[in-house]
């Protein structure tokens, strides 16, 4: 194929250009640099713009509190729900935050077993992006209940009635599905913690630090008879996290989707809030790291082909979504039931028409962008496309839960849902909550899993001999250059 | 018997990539050493072949997580729906397979991610925040990017002088002598207690 002229030299360099995977890691960056790199954002006194922006998240975040105590101390009535809209923007921010987490799980479970090792600089700060927003999701549900003191009723506790919870309801299902999956999402990002927990104790300065990881590393050394669990408790938890995060936003879309309710009785349910958690969830993640990446120069780490990657997903989710939108109505038109077809028709052009389209502008038409380079390649402009869907799957729940159900079959009891400031104020303070999470994080825990990306980089290969790039290894002689 | 003798945890060499590490490993399992071990900042992909370790039973643990939760759900949701307060809910039996299967399903998996997580710490022997390998000034790299070899002076095989050749054959360089704290009080039944002068 090589042939010696220059001129076919040259097209062979500029195909390989093209053709040859781009590196992991860019510029050759050598493990000492991953750590120092990555540590040092955790180590370094924090930066001003970080006080000025966790103090001002941290307030923002107090709202929530705050308007949690207003709501139990009068009544859940100053939320804007009443019959027949008795869902409305709390149920929607539940399925809003918990859609956003399963970017996190896919990036760390579902990557891992296809062997995308592209996921190792991007999984860490996902997975607490999961966590935090699973928190942010929490919330919601349990002060639906109305009497937050009545909450541990949804938990099978003997009580004073005698009677036991309804195991066939999927709003139980729903408690399960959401608590397993913040308690194992937990535990796996915990573990995939444990090593790099370790690098920071042992880079301590101060005494405090060292305890303090050095508790939270339990004597994490490196040695292989721990790796050797460690790989295969980390697989495990992959392995079933992959069914799980399927499992979670499925559950979800069955306390809809097991109702009567036209527009929320449907089949296509399940992998249609899937692809939509995916896509959601995918356009936070890129919508956190791509400012941090600037900040904290990580550009080496996170690199454009991450960023591209991420996106191609964030086009291919929102397509999937579009064509659940579609088939939707197809499938409302192809029923022939009226109330389907009805339900269907004023979700579009009926009171709401403003949320249906502003859902379509953002989770349909804006992704389409990515299918140019140019805009998965530019990092401002795929933070400026990302929020389309930020905002626009955040509508989809609104229009999915509240026109279906603000006209039901009885035109005398339709309504028209409005929330009032408490709503908002509380939605405002859940996502000051999440930033503010996050921005703790950034700060105490290492924002890149460095111990994976070190095993991506050409050094990390047992079979490496350091005969490719300069940095190679002079006390370990290259056999492979004898035969070259 | 003396002292410093009893003291001696092993000895610790460094290896300069993983590819070293990993050669010096394979020397050591022909060998015939037993007690020693290879540190990494990262799992080095071949290196339990290199050790000659089995498939790790972390699996067993999570086997036994997942069917204590299947039972679990299955006990929890049968018990209190169809014994112990038996109700009539949309004219449905008492119990059935296809309601239960999401609680079957979300149980299992959490046991699993619990006896996962047991099964780790049990054979990993963690949280241990003291161990002999602390000792040495340079293995404060091994979450960096050093890599590193330790003989255990509690394997019959090991012999210090013999040991140290054994090391430097191997590629080995910065060998030292790794020592444990001084214990006022020895227990005789930890291995590391007994000298192998």
């Amino acid at each position: 194929m090589r042939a010696d002229n220059p001129a076919s030299q040259a097209a062979f360099a500029k195909a390989s250009e093209y053709l040859d995977r781009k590196p992991l890691v860019s510029n050759r960056r050598s493990l000492s640099w991953i750590t120092d790199h990555v540590c040092r954002i955790v180590e370094q006194p924090a930066p001003r713009w970080w006080w000025i922006a966790t103090v001002f998240f941290g307030a923002v975040a107090a709202l929530t509190p705050a308007m949690l105590t207003y709501l139990v101390s009068t009544g859940v009535g100053v939320w804007g729900l009443n019959v027949p809209v008795c869902w409305a923007w709390d149920i929607t921010n539940f399925v809003f935050w918990i859609g956003i987490g399963h970017a996190g799980t896919l990036i760390s479970a579902i990557l891992f077993l296809t062997r995308q090792k592209w996921r190792t600089s991007i999984n860490r700060s996902a997975e607490a992006m999961t966590i935090f927003a699973v928190i942010c999701a929490g919330i919601f549900p349990a002060f639906h209940v109305g009497r937050i003191w009545f909450a541990w009723f949804l938990f099978p506790i003997p009580n004073a009635n005698a009677i036991w919870q309804n195991f066939r309801s999927p709003l139980l299902w729903d408690v399960f599905a959401v608590s397993t999956y913040f308690t194992v999402s937990l535990i796996f990002w915990y573990l995939g913690l444990i090593p790099d927990l370790a690098t920071l104790r042992d880079r301590a300065t101060t005494r405090l630090r060292q305890m303090a990881y050095g508790i939270l590393a339990m004597g994490w050394r490196g040695s292989n008879r721990q790796w050797t669990h460690y790989e295969k408790a980390y697989l495990i938890l992959a392995g079933i996290s992959t069914p799980l995060v399927l499992s979670v936003h499925s559950v979800v879309s069955f306390d809809f989707a097991t109702s009567i309710v036209p527009g929320w009785h449907t089949t296509i349910f399940p992998p249609y809030f899937v692809a939509g958690a995916i896509f959601g969830g995918f356009a936070m993640v890129l919508t956190l790291l791509i400012p941090f990446r600037e900040i904290y120069g990580l550009h080496d780490l996170v690199t454009d082909k991450h960023i591209d990657n991420m996106c191609k997903i964030t086009l291919l989710t929102g397509s999937l979504v579009g064509y659940a939108y579609s088939m939707e109505f197809f499938i409302a038109w192809y029923s022939g039931n009226p109330y389907e077809i009805y339900a269907f028709m004023n979700r579009a052009f009926g009171p709401y028409w403003w949320a249906y389209w502003a859902m379509i502008t953002c989770n349909v038409i804006a992704p389409q962008l990515f299918w140019f380079k140019y805009c998965r390649q530019n990092p401002w402009v795929v933070l400026a496309l990302v929020m389309f869907p930020n905002t626009g799957m955040w509508f989809e729940r609104f229009v999915i839960i509240v026109t279906s159900i603000h006209r039901d079959f009885l035109p005398s009891s339709w309504g028209y849902f409005s929330p009032t400031w408490v709503d908002i104020t509380l939605f405002i303070g859940t996502i000051g909550l999440f930033v503010f999470l996050f921005l703790l994080f950034v700060r105490f825990l290492p924002m890149i899993t460095i111990f994976e990306v070190k095993n991506v980089t050409p050094e990390a290969d047992p079979h490496h001999h350091g005969e490719q790039d300069s940095h190679g290894h002079a006390s370990h002689p290259a056999p492979a250059k004898a035969h070259a | 018997m003396n002292h410093s003798e009893n003291s001696l945890h092993g000895l610790g060499a460094e290896f300069s990539s993983p590819s070293a590490l990993m050669h010096a490993a394979e020397k050591v399992r022909d060998s015939g050493f037993r007690k020693w071990d290879v540190y990494s900042p990262f799992p080095i992909h071949g290196m339990d072949a290199a050790m000659g370790f089995q498939r790790s039973r972390v699996s067993l643990f999570s086997l036994l997580g997942g069917i204590t939760g299947l039972t679990t759900a299955f006990v929890l949701i049968y018990y209190t729906s169809a014994w112990n307060y038996p109700l009539i809910v949309q004219g449905k039996p008492y119990f059935s397979l296809e309601a239960s299967m999401p609680i079957f399903f979300e149980l299992t998996v959490l046991l699993t991610a619990f006896g996962t997580i047991i099964g780790l710490l049990l054979l990993t022997l963690m949280p241990r925040l003291h161990h002999p390998v602390f000792n040495w000034d340079r293995f404060k790299r091994v979450s960096d990017d050093g890599f590193f070899l330790v003989l255990e002076a509690a394997d019959p095989r090991f012999e210090k002088d013999a040991s140290r050749r054994f090391l430097e054959e191997l590629g080995g360089t910065h060998i030292t002598e790794i020592h444990q704290d001084a214990d006022p009080f020895p227990h005789p039944a930890r291995p590391e207690a007994k000298g192998h002068a």
